[in-house]
């Protein structure tokens, strides 16, 4: 138990998938633009990652024990643009309501290279189910989480702050992410995955 | 006027050929890192060095072309449904060519990079040119323009790699050039370091070129 709460506690603080790992920039720059979305995008991940997570350890566990490793990216591929579609099909049959929550994230996520990440870096640390389900949770938590402070001081900024006009837009958010980065190198030490 | 109007009006002449122009979009004027903003994760993530950039620049120009090419040439068979399940299918294919290639022979760059060689599968960039253009366009351009997308980010990476490996390590391809006294900034080799050398990069090339986003207010 304790293993699995220092994982949580490493992959949402000192080993962030976003700010230390820099992964899943493209949605988190794209997307940051306001609170709300951010944390629909953030809770449509943090749903995603944690379901392929556990969909893919299993069959990463086949692929090893038959020997065809070598296969497991276009393996884990296709079964995150699966998990995604079939998802979609079920929110918007059973559950219209959180369907139209998640909107247009839902589809988006299929290209977010976190997804696909967490799949291949638990596949190089030969975790065991338990503590695959923490990392994948946890992972996704660290994202949202950097995502919405993103947006909050994007938000902020589009008020209050006089950006240089080479910067406007996105080349800012570089600069955002930068500080939060070392901000995050503060945590470096606390728990290890 | 005589030989120069000649060269003047072969310089016309060329700025309205296709290849020409796909390529001046690819390299600068859409330049995939810079202005369109994608594919930024393994741009930060593995410029650390420049030998990591440039053999991840090499691969994903070596995925871009391959997987514009083949999307091109069976784009009339592709139901337009399951369109990008079919490119996720031929560009993890082309990804685990790259990545057994690295391990065979640069094995130790293989282990720099680690996972991030699976992750040009979800490179935007490589996503983007199949659905922007090569599901469009017959072969002859789709190979033009995923060189030069292609190379479009090799640059980049370079220009980024140096600036950081000069900075964290006082080394360019392990070979040192700053004096033995060089403090080394330790940060530049880490993520925040990424993050500034790419926005102040971003910020200079938009300054030059007075390509200014419009913010929305």
């Amino acid at each position: 138990m304790d293993r699995i709460i220092e994982i949580i506690v490493a992959t949402i603080l000192n080993h962030n998938i976003a700010l230390a790992y820099i992964l899943g920039m493209c949605p988190l720059i794209a997307i940051s633009t306001n609170v709300r979305n951010a944390k629909g995008m953030g809770l449509a991940v943090v749903f995603v990652v944690t379901l392929t997570g556990i969909i893919n350890w299993p069959i990463y566990m086949l692929l090893k024990s038959t020997g065809t490793s070598y296969l497991s990216l276009l393996v884990f591929i296709i079964t995150i643009a699966a998990t995604v579609q079939f998802l979609e099909m079920f929110l918007d049959k059973f559950f219209p309501k959180l369907y139209n929550a998640f909107g247009i994230f839902l589809p988006l996520i299929t290209v977010n290279c976190v997804v696909l990440a967490v799949s291949l870096f638990f596949a190089n640390r030969n975790y065991n189910f338990a503590e695959t389900t923490a990392f994948s949770f946890g992972s996704a938590v660290g994202w949202m989480l950097a995502i919405i402070l993103v947006a909050g001081i994007r938000e902020k900024m589009a008020k209050n702050s006089d950006t240089p006009r080479g910067l406007a837009g996105k080349g800012i958010v570089f600069i955002i992410l930068g500080i939060l980065s070392l901000a995050f190198i503060g945590f470096t030490g606390l728990a290890n995955i | 006027m005589g030989k120069g109007g000649n060269v003047d009006m072969k310089w016309i002449r060329l700025k309205y050929k296709k290849w020409f122009n796909i390529s001046k979009d690819g390299l600068v004027k859409n330049n995939q890192i810079v202005i369109a903003v994608l594919g930024i994760c393994s741009a930060l993530a593995v410029t650390n060095r420049v030998e990591n950039a440039i053999a991840m620049g090499l691969g994903v120009t070596f995925v871009v072309m391959a997987s514009s090419m083949t999307v091109s040439l069976i784009r009339n068979l592709i139901p337009s449904r399951i369109r990008m399940v079919t490119y996720m299918v031929i560009i993890s294919s082309l990804v685990i060519m790259v990545q057994m290639f690295l391990e065979a022979y640069f094995f130790d760059i293989a282990k720099a990079l680690g996972a991030y060689v699976g992750l040009i599968i979800t490179n935007c960039i490589v996503m983007g040119r199949a659905e922007a253009f090569a599901v469009k366009n017959p072969v002859r351009y789709t190979l033009i323009d995923g060189f030069a997308s292609g190379m479009g980010y090799t640059y980049v990476l370079i220009l980024v790699a140096l600036v950081r490996e000069i900075l964290a390590f006082g080394t360019i391809l392990n070979v040192q050039v700053m004096p033995d006294a060089w403090p080394k900034w330790v940060v530049m080799a880490m993520a925040p370091g990424g993050f500034f050398v790419l926005g102040v990069l971003i910020w200079i090339i938009r300054e030059l070129s007075k390509n200014f986003e419009v913010e929305m207010k």
